[in-house]
C-alpha cells in the first residue's frame, strides 16, 4: 500500500477533537441528524492543507470593519451600544498571523438577523446589514466596529435562548487551519444556557469563546471594546500517526 | 521550542444564518461588498480545462441540506497552489440553493500534485455542524486513484464516496452525504 511520506519537522498539530464541541450533541437538535457517525479518517496534511488562499487588503472596502455603517444610508448608523471588538490571531506556538481574512456576522442590538429565514419578531434596524470583514496586520492584530448584538430566541427546544454572540469565520496561511467560530460576552448568564455552547465540554475553551470587556482599549464618550483573541493550528515537529481509521 | 502552547480556538455551528457573513449579497444584504467572495474562482487567463462541478449535502434523512455552506481549495492546472497564477484563486465559496439545496462551482480540473491523485478539497459547514466537515472529491477517469496516499487510507467499500461522478463533457458531481449508508469519508489532517 502506499503511504504518504511525511516530512519530520514542521507539520500542523493535529486537531484536538476533545477541545472542539462534539459533532453529535443532542441537545443541540440539529446536530443528531448532521453529524456524521462514522470516525474521521485521520490523515497527514498534504500540500492541499499545507496551503491556502491568499488575501489582500485590497480586497477591502473602507467601511468593511464598521458594521455601525456598512449597511447604513448616507449619514445614518445602526442602533445599539456601540462597541470596538479587537484582538490578534496568533498560532498555537502564540506566534502573529498577519493576513489571515477575518469575516464577521451578527443578529443586530434588538437579536434580529436580516436573513429570509429568520423568525424572531424583534424589528429589523434599516440600517445594520450585519457582516463585516477585516484582515489581520503584520502583529496579526485586528478590529472592527459594531452594535452590542441582542441575544435570540431559537427553535431547538421549547425555549432556547443564544446567549448574545458574533460569528467569526477565519482563513489563516493554511487550509487545514480554516475555522468557523462564534464569540461570546463575559459575564452572559445565557452562555451556559446554551446547547451550542455546552457542545465543548471543556469549561476552559468555552472561555476562550468568551470575549473579555476592554476598558484599556475603549473609545471614551464612543465605543465600549471586548477584547478577543484567536487561536488557529500551529505547526511542530509532532509526526503524523499512521493510522488507517482513528477519533 | 521554549514558547508556551495555546489551545487552538474551538469550532461553533456557522449557523442558518452563515450568509450573512459569508455570501451577504446572496443573502440579500447588497451594497456592503462588491461581490461574494469566492463566488469567481476564474479571474483571468489559465490554462486548463473548464469544469463544472454540482451536488448537494443530505442529511442522515436524506434531506437536502439548504442552508449548507461549501468551500472548495484545488491546485491550478499544474498541480500548484497559490500565488502561481494569476487568473485562478483555487479558492471558491458556493452556499446552497435555498430551496433545494443543490450547489455549483465553476473551477478548473486541477493537476496532480506529488504522488497523489489530483483532487479538490472540500469544507462543509452549516446548521448542526459543530466542526466544518474536510472531505476530498477526486476524479473518476484518473489513472493514479490506485496509488492515492489518502484513499489508501480509506475502507475500499467507502472509496467512492470520495469519487465524483461525471454527468457530462465537463460536468463532475459530488452529492455529499453526512450520515446513512453513504455516509461520505471526512479527514482529521
Ligand atoms: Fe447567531
Amino acid at each position: 500500500m502506499p503511504r504518504w511520506k511525511p516530512k519530520v519537522a514542521d507539520f500542523l498539530y493535529p486537531r484536538d477533537r476533545n477541545w472542539h464541541p462534539a459533532a453529535h450533541f443532542p441537545d443541540y437538535k440539529s446536530s443528531i441528524l448532521r453529524s456524521p457517525q462514522k470516525p474521521l479518517v485521520k490523515a497527514p496534511p498534504s500540500p492541499s492543507e499545507d496551503h491556502g488562499p491568499v488575501f489582500g487588503h485590497d480586497m477591502l472596502g473602507p467601511l468593511d470593519n464598521d458594521l455601525i455603517r456598512n449597511f447604513a444610508a448616507p449619514g445614518e448608523m445602526a442602533i445599539g451600544p456601540r462597541m470596538i471588538v479587537h484582538g490578534r490571531v496568533l498560532d498555537e506556538n502564540a506566534r502573529p498571523i498577519p493576513g489571515a481574512l477575518i469575516e464577521v456576522w451578527q443578529a443586530n442590538a434588538g437579536g434580529r438577523y436580516r436573513h429570509a429565514k429568520e423568525g424572531y419578531l424583534a424589528a429589523l434596524d434599516p440600517n445594520f446589514g450585519g457582516c463585516g470583514r477585516t484582515i489581520t496586520d503584520d502583529e496579526g492584530t485586528y478590529r472592527f466596529t459594531t452594535v452590542q448584538p441582542g441575544p435570540y430566541p431559537w427553535p431547538n427546544g421549547p425555549n432556547s435562548w443564544r446567549p448574545a454572540h458574533i460569528h467569526f469565520s477565519v482563513f489563516g496561511h493554511s487550509f487545514a487551519q480554516r475555522l468557523i467560530t462564534q464569540m461570546y460576552f463575559e459575564g452572559d448568564p445565557l452562555i451556559p444556557l446554551c446547547p451550542i455552547v455546552r457542545a465543548i465540554s471543556d469549561p476552559a475553551a468555552i472561555d476562550q469563546l468568551t470575549a473579555r470587556l476592554d476598558m484599556d482599549a475603549t473609545a471614551p464618550m464612543d465605543a465600549l471594546a471586548y477584547r478577543f483573541d484567536i487561536v488557529l493550528r500551529g505547526r511542530g515537529s509532532t509526526p503524523f500517526e499512521n493510522r488507517s481509521e482513528g477519533n | 521550542m521554549a514558547t508556551k502552547r495555546l489551545k487552538e480556538s474551538p469550532s461553533q455551528t456557522a449557523g442558518p444564518y452563515v450568509h450573512i457573513g459569508c455570501t451577504p449579497n446572496f443573502a440579500g444584504i447588497t451594497g456592503v461588498y462588491a461581490s461574494d467572495p469566492g463566488a469567481t474562482m476564474l479571474t483571468g487567463a489559465t490554462e486548463g480545462e473548464r469544469i463544472t462541478i454540482t451536488g448537494t449535502v443530505f442529511d442522515g434523512d436524506g434531506a437536502p441540506l439548504t442552508d449548507a455552506l461549501v468551500e472548495i481549495w484545488q491546485a491550478d492546472a499544474a498541480g500548484h497552489f497559490g500565488t502561481t497564477n494569476t487568473g485562478f484563486t483555487g479558492w471558491g465559496r458556493c452556499p446552497a440553493d435555498q430551496s433545494t439545496g443543490a450547489w455549483r462551482l465553476d473551477t478548473i480540473r486541477p493537476g496532480a500534485t506529488g504522488d497523489g491523485a489530483a483532487h479538490i478539497t472540500f469544507w462543509i459547514v452549516a446548521r448542526g455542524i459543530n466542526v466544518g466537515l474536510h472531505t476530498r472529491m477526486y476524479f473518476p477517469d484518473d489513472p493514479k486513484l490506485p496509488s492515492d496516499p489518502w484513499l489508501s487510507l480509506v475502507e475500499d467499500t467507502r472509496r467512492e464516496t470520495l469519487i465524483a461522478s461525471q454527468v457530462a463533457d465537463g460536468h463532475f458531481h459530488f452529492d455529499i452525504h453526512l450520515q446513512g449508508p453513504n455516509e461520505t469519508v471526512f479527514f482529521d489532517a
